[in-house]
């Protein structure tokens, strides 16, 4: 029986590890492409004979690329910081005040995830032509700038925090939004962080808004602008996993810092939404 | 009273902003949308001619919609069966072992949180025509023959789902493990002491208490594969859905009607209908999880 179960053991951690390397292996063959010159780029070696920085060198001097990384930078920051705000404010208010109307609210608001994005992108796009936005940062960023899942979170969150903490606040004198910024937000750190994370996540890796509303290459995103790059120079591969490569390696560093935070809030989406 | 008055005012000086977005950026867009679909609006003509049904009457004779639709269900019946499936197993796997757990969930769910432009162009880079392209590559080495992929019209839509059940495999391997580490370690020592096999367990205890969890997946995964689009735009011949349409879907058809023909109507009238199918699969995910919840 021992022995049995020591086989299972084993059999699961060749099968894990079989497919931990299917799962894998896509980024390292892309790296691994980056670091190859054009006459190696069809081989089929893992390490480059001859591994060189020239396509690293050439997207950084002669493409847009560091541009579209800023923007996207620029994107993901603002979008992320209004999200953190609102969307904490919002929960506040709906899980905290007593007022005619919080339920209905609270259910108007949730209910706007059922609509996809899709069905909105022709009026966003109606709208950024008629008020003459066409061309700015904000024109990409405005329909993200509060999120509904992230008041839902938020308000279950705060609804955990005791009500005796913020009226003492009050009677001591406290302003409202003095309560709101000194005393709720440090108690929802993590939660904020969880939001922060996954708002960045998604704003730096939006592909569809991005496309339809930028026109001149110099606004796109980092997605957009390597979806752009690449059908450019679309016999040089070496070239587009280099693209590829360099909108990946942020959010790989990104990802190896916050993991927990992701592991939990991918579980929270699941085991709550 | 006075402090009550005091707090309704707060409330809505808080909630003034957030409402008047919600309003403007998500409900006015949507009835919009709607009213769009009505109408056979060109984006450059200033009159918006209300037209009644008639968008919804032609695009079902438009064969590419026809085709779109088809591919759309293609993508959701092959994805969603094959991720759900492979990602419970690996959960089940993963919740065996008692070492480097949280190790192999980090490198499965990688993919899910890169961005998918990039994912698509290395997935694009490996279906590539031999000597180019690294599975055909090693299907030559292997003694097997090489592939179309993506350029022909019987294996580029399966060859998308397979990038897509990468990618999402992760984010459904999480939610699963911690589904399974919810079941209480006690319903499964008493199966065993009654002599339960392994499959018994398996299929009379684990599966049943998941149900909801699985149910669940099924349907964000189901609107996931329903939206799909930066996959196919990016792993195309030109973002065009090739090749002769055979992997476009629902997503990319409204794209191309209302950002390339700019006939605004007719990309309106199909987001209505996804917008129908995923509000039919929401509302029956609704009710079953309303029904399982008694066990």
């Amino acid at each position: 029986m021992v022995k049995r179960d020591r086989l299972t053991t084993i059999s699961a951690y060749v099968f894990l590890t079989i497919f931990a390397v299917l799962m894998v292996f896509p980024f390292i063959w892309m790296f691994s492409s980056s670091f190859k010159d054009s006459g190696e780029i069809y081989e089929f070696n893992l390490f480059p004979k001859y591994p060189t920085l020239y396509n690293y060198q050439y997207i950084f001097n002669y493409s847009l690329f560091p541009r579209w990384f800023l923007n996207s930078l620029l994107i993901a920051v603002v979008t992320t910081v209004s999200v953190l705000f609102f969307d904490s404010l919002i929960g506040y208010t709906l899980a905290k005040f007593d007022f005619p109307g919080r339920k209905l609210i609270f259910i108007l608001i949730l209910s706007t995830l059922m609509i996809p994005t899709e069905m909105l992108v022709i009026p966003w796009y109606i709208m950024v032509r008629n008020l003459h936005w066409m061309g700015t940062y904000w024109s990409i960023m405005f329909p993200g700038m509060i999120s509904a899942f992230g008041i839902f979170l938020m308000k279950q969150f705060m609804s955990t925090i005791p009500n005796d903490l913020i009226d003492a606040a009050r009677i001591d004198g406290v302003s409202e939004f003095g309560i709101f910024f000194k005393i709720v937000l440090p108690l929802v750190k993590p939660a904020l962080a969880t939001l922060a994370i996954f708002n960045f996540i998604g704003n730096w890796n939006a592909f569809l808004w991005p496309l339809i509303v930028t026109s001149s290459p110099k606004m796109y995103t980092l997605p957009v602008g390597v979806a752009y790059f690449s059908s450019e120079n679309s016999m040089s591969w070496e070239l587009i996993m280099t693209g590829a490569a360099v909108s990946t390696i942020p959010l790989i560093i990104f990802f190896l810092i916050f993991q927990k935070q992701i592991v939990k809030g991918i579980t929270m989406s699941g085991l709550k939404g | 009273m006075r402090l009550r008055q005091k707090k309704i005012i707060t409330a809505y000086t808080f909630l003034a902003i957030p409402l008047l977005f919600f309003i403007v950026v998500r409900f006015y867009p949507m009835v919009y949308s709607f009213w769009l679909s009505f109408t056979d609006w060109d984006l450059i003509s200033p009159k918006k001619n209300f037209i009644g049904l008639l968008n919804y009457i032609n695009i079902f004779k438009d064969e590419v919609f026809v085709k779109a639709i088809i591919n759309t269900l293609k993508y959701v019946a092959f994805g969603v069966p094959a991720v759900i499936i492979v990602s419970l197993y690996l959960a089940l796997v993963l919740n065996r072992i008692k070492k480097f757990q949280g190790f192999y969930r980090l490198l499965y769910v990688m993919p899910y949180i890169t961005p998918l432009v990039a994912v698509s162009w290395v997935w694009k880079w490996m279906y590539q025509q031999p000597p180019i392209g690294f599975i055909n590559n090693l299907l030559t080495i292997l003694g097997l023959d090489s592939q179309p992929f993506l350029m022909s019209t019987s294996q580029a839509l399966p060859s998308i789902v397979v990038t897509t059940v990468w990618v999402n495999l992760g984010y459904c391997v999480i939610i699963f493990l911690a589904g399974l580490q919810t079941i209480p370690q006690e319903y499964i020592e008493a199966a065993k002491i009654d002599g339960a096999n392994r499959r018994q367990i398996l299929w009379r205890i684990t599966i049943p208490l998941l149900n909801p969890i699985i149910v669940f997946l099924a349907v964000t995964q189901s609107i996931t594969f329903l939206r799909i689009f930066t996959q196919v735009y990016n792993m195309t011949d030109q973002g065009s859905g090739g090749p002769l349409n055979s992997t476009k879907p629902l997503v990319l058809y409204i794209y191309q009607k209302a950002f390339m023909s700019f006939d605004m109507g007719t990309a309106a009238t199909a987001t209505v209908i996804l917008f129908g199918i995923i509000m039919i699969i929401t509302l029956v995910q609704m009710i079953i999880l309303n029904k399982n919840i008694e066990y």
